[in-house]
């Protein structure tokens, strides 16, 4: 079985806070990290590989210093790392990112099985996944919570939906997404680190996709930030303590003063 | 579009440097350098640089090839499940009212779904001025490729200028390959949407990283702008029984479309999962319930209440109760007319999911747990004794 992991670098977001008084984004310390859906989506192409042989490529198209979390996925056990990055890209909306991304992955050459995350956790989007398979022609299931079975030609998966799960059957190649409940991802060993530390990260460039220029960057986007700003912090209200029986009568007014019991 | 320091009218304040999410400014010599590798236009330095004037954006104006004119009309994609229409359509339906009334311009929905002719015709009376009823034996259950195939033909027929759906598990998985195929501008999870009639964009805003910043996003050149909208934030329409409109139903045949997805089976877990991205009210259970059974106190007040139980990651990963119930960035996002808080300390990860509640009630012993920075009320208290005692007080009272 040959695995691709679409994965993505984002900021730590437990570092990324509001300043009160200039209501900017204090980002000194913020750390970069492997985004944490997708941590999910290496660990289970590790698991299919441990199973049934094959390979698992880790994929990722952002800047040069992305290559970090190319070699946590590494680390994890991943076999091979591909970093898709060029000038070009800047700029990249969910549209040509899957765009590029599903071209980086067809450069790879044959694949059974592609694995994203159910969502990146700065953009919050869940839009890269489908848009990747779309844009490859394959078979796509989203918000997998648990593999069934697989074969060499097809998978049995349960996709999570609000009110319960879907056990959906598709054939191979195909792309699905993952979310948390489906594993829980293992540490890097030492080994891991040790061998990430010296993997090659190989490279893609604009060039070497065959893409079509028009549908790169900011001019294949369709969508454009206008602004971005902070919003209105919640601020803490009334803070209280008490008797038991003070607080119930406090709470029970409250409760009944919104309105919202039927 | 290009993005410019004027270097006669920089002083070097870094301000801009500050308010750049993408880390893509620096300060050399004094004057505000931007790295265009890293910027994405959203403009956040050219609003903290108001005083001096000195960074700006150049946007291009429309059509690179694409006749934005040509596109007309605000559609809706209607989501059933077993034959009833989700709440999250009535919202959109209401939205998208207000929207082509704005625009100057129809709205029309489409609905996909089998032998639920009179409930879609029922939608006119939601303030649509035309449904398109695809009816057929496949479309009675969500199939992904059957979905983006008549969806993606639907846009190539009619043209909107806009397409709204929810951001639920089925819009959210099959739209971003309608817009993948129609080459679409599609924003994900709105919690805003506006309209300039000037330039006909609409203007879409949303939550990114966890909530702490939103973003407006536009689609200048591209068409229909789509979105997919956060259920429980918009007005649902109400019914005008007066109301009248086009209907119009085209019938699919069985197998006429390529579909290769196969659902073996729907596993409803009503019983352990209360929908709580459409619950009114939720109650939330974290690590301070110390264990599993102690969730029968959530429980008993969510039920008397007439509301959904939520959880923590820590009391999930604890595995006192099925992930399905866990709110927050890597659970669910909701936004409850009122969620109440028991033990749960307040994490930025678990604001990111609850934040946008309209009320928030928080009950932790820890008089500076962060949960209270947020909250409408703060009750600082031991959970133990206060919520078993709100229960049975709503219960005397309500007789239940
Ligand atoms: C990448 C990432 C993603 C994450 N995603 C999520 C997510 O989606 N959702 C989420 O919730 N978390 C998430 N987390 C975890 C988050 O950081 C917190 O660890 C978690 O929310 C803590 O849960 P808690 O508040 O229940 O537990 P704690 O932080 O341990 O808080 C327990 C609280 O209970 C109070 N308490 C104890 N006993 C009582 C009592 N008898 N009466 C009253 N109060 C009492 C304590 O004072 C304390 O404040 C994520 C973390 C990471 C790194
Ligand atoms: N730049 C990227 N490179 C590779 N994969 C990505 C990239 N962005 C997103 N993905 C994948 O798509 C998933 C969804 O991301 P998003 O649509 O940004 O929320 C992620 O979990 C990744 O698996």
């Amino acid at each position: 079985m040959n695995i691709v992991v679409c994965i993505k670098q984002v900021p730590g977001t437990t570092q990324v806070k509001v300043n009160p008084d200039t209501g900017t984004l204090i980002r000194d310390s913020v750390e970069a990290v492997l985004n944490p859906f997708d941590e999910y989506a290496v660990e289970e192409a590790l698991r299919i590989k441990e199973k049934q042989g094959g390979t698992v490529r880790v994929i990722t198209m952002g800047p040069p210093q992305a290559e970090s979390a190319l070699r946590q996925a590494i680390a994890m056990g991943a076999d091979e790392a591909w970093l898709i990055s060029d000038a070009a890209f800047a700029g990249s909306d969910t549209w040509a990112t899957s765009y590029t991304v599903s071209r980086g992955i067809r450069a790879l050459g044959e694949f059974d099985l592609v694995v994203c995350g159910k969502q990146a956790i700065d953009g919050d989007t869940a839009q890269v996944g489908p848009g990747v398979a779309e844009m490859l022609g394959i078979p796509f299931v989203a918000w997998v919570r648990k593999i069934d079975d697989i074969s060499g030609t097809s998978l049995r998966v349960e996709r999570l939906m609000e009110d319960g799960y879907d056990v959906v059957e598709l054939p191979l190649p195909s792309l699905i997404t993952v979310v948390k409940e489906i594993n829980e991802p293992r540490m890097a060993s030492l080994k891991g680190k040790m061998r990430a530390k010296k993997a090659d990260i190989r490279t893609l460039t604009a060039a070497d996709l065959g893409a079509d220029a028009a549908r790169l960057g900011l001019k294949g986007s369709p969508t454009q930030v206008l602004r971005s700003f902070v919003p209105e912090k919640k601020t803490g209200g009334e803070k209280i303590s008490g008797d038991v029986p003070e607080l119930v009568t406090k709470l029970k007014s409250t409760i009944q003063e919104l309105g919202v019991i039927k | 579009m290009a993005i410019t320091v004027d270097i006669e009218k920089c002083i070097g304040c870094k301000l801009c440097v500050r308010a750049c999410a993408q880390d893509a400014i620096e300060i050399v010599e004094k004057k505000a350098v931007i790295d265009l590798a890293k910027c994405n236009y959203c403009g956040a330095c050219v609003d903290a640089c108001k005083k001096y004037g000195a960074i700006t954006i150049a946007r291009e104006n429309a059509a690179e090839g694409i006749d934005t004119d040509s596109f007309r009309n605000v559609a809706v994609f209607i989501e059933q499940h077993e034959g009833d229409i989700a709440g999250v359509s009535f919202e959109i339906l209401g939205e998208g009212r207000l929207l082509a009334d704005e625009f100057g311009e129809k709205l029309i929905a489409v609905v996909l779904g089998n032998g639920m002719r009179d409930k879609a015709g029922e939608l006119v009376k939601y303030g649509a001025d035309k449904v398109v009823y695809l009816d057929g034996p496949d479309l009675a259950v969500f199939r992904d490729d059957t979905y983006a195939q008549l969806v993606s033909d639907f846009i190539h027929a009619e043209k909107p200028n806009v397409f709204l759906a929810g951001a639920t598990a089925v819009g959210r998985s099959f739209i971003p390959k309608v817009a993948a195929r129609v080459y679409g501008g599609l924003t994900a999870d709105c919690t805003k949407l506006e309209v300039d009639r000037e330039k006909r964009l609409l203007l879409q805003t949303r939550p990114a990283f966890g909530g702490n910043l939103m973003a407006t996003i536009i689609t200048p050149r591209h068409r229909p702008q789509m979105a997919t909208v956060r259920h429980k934030v918009m007005k649902p329409a109400k019914l005008d029984p007066s109301r009248t409109g086009e209907f119009e139903v085209r019938t699919i045949a069985g197998g006429s479309i390529a579909e290769r997805t196969k659902i073996v089976d729907i596993v409803k877990e009503v019983e352990s999962t209360v929908n709580i991205t459409e619950a009114d009210i939720i109650v939330s259970g974290g690590r301070g319930m110390n264990g599993p059974d102690n969730f029968a106190l959530i429980r008993d007040l969510a039920e008397v209440l007439g509301g959904a139980v939520g959880a923590s990651r820590a009391a999930v990963d604890a595995g006192w109760i099925p992930y399905s119930h866990q709110v927050g960035q890597t659970g669910k996002t909701v936004c409850p007319k009122l969620y109440v808080a028991c033990g749960i300390s307040g994490a930025v990860q678990h604001q990111a999911g609850m934040q946008s509640s309209d009320y928030i009630i928080a009950i932790n012993k820890d008089p500076d747990a962060d949960i209270f920075q947020i909250a409408n009320l703060g009750i600082v208290g031991d959970l133990f004794q206060v919520v078993p005692a709100l229960t049975d007080s709503f219960r005397k009272e309500l007789g239940h």
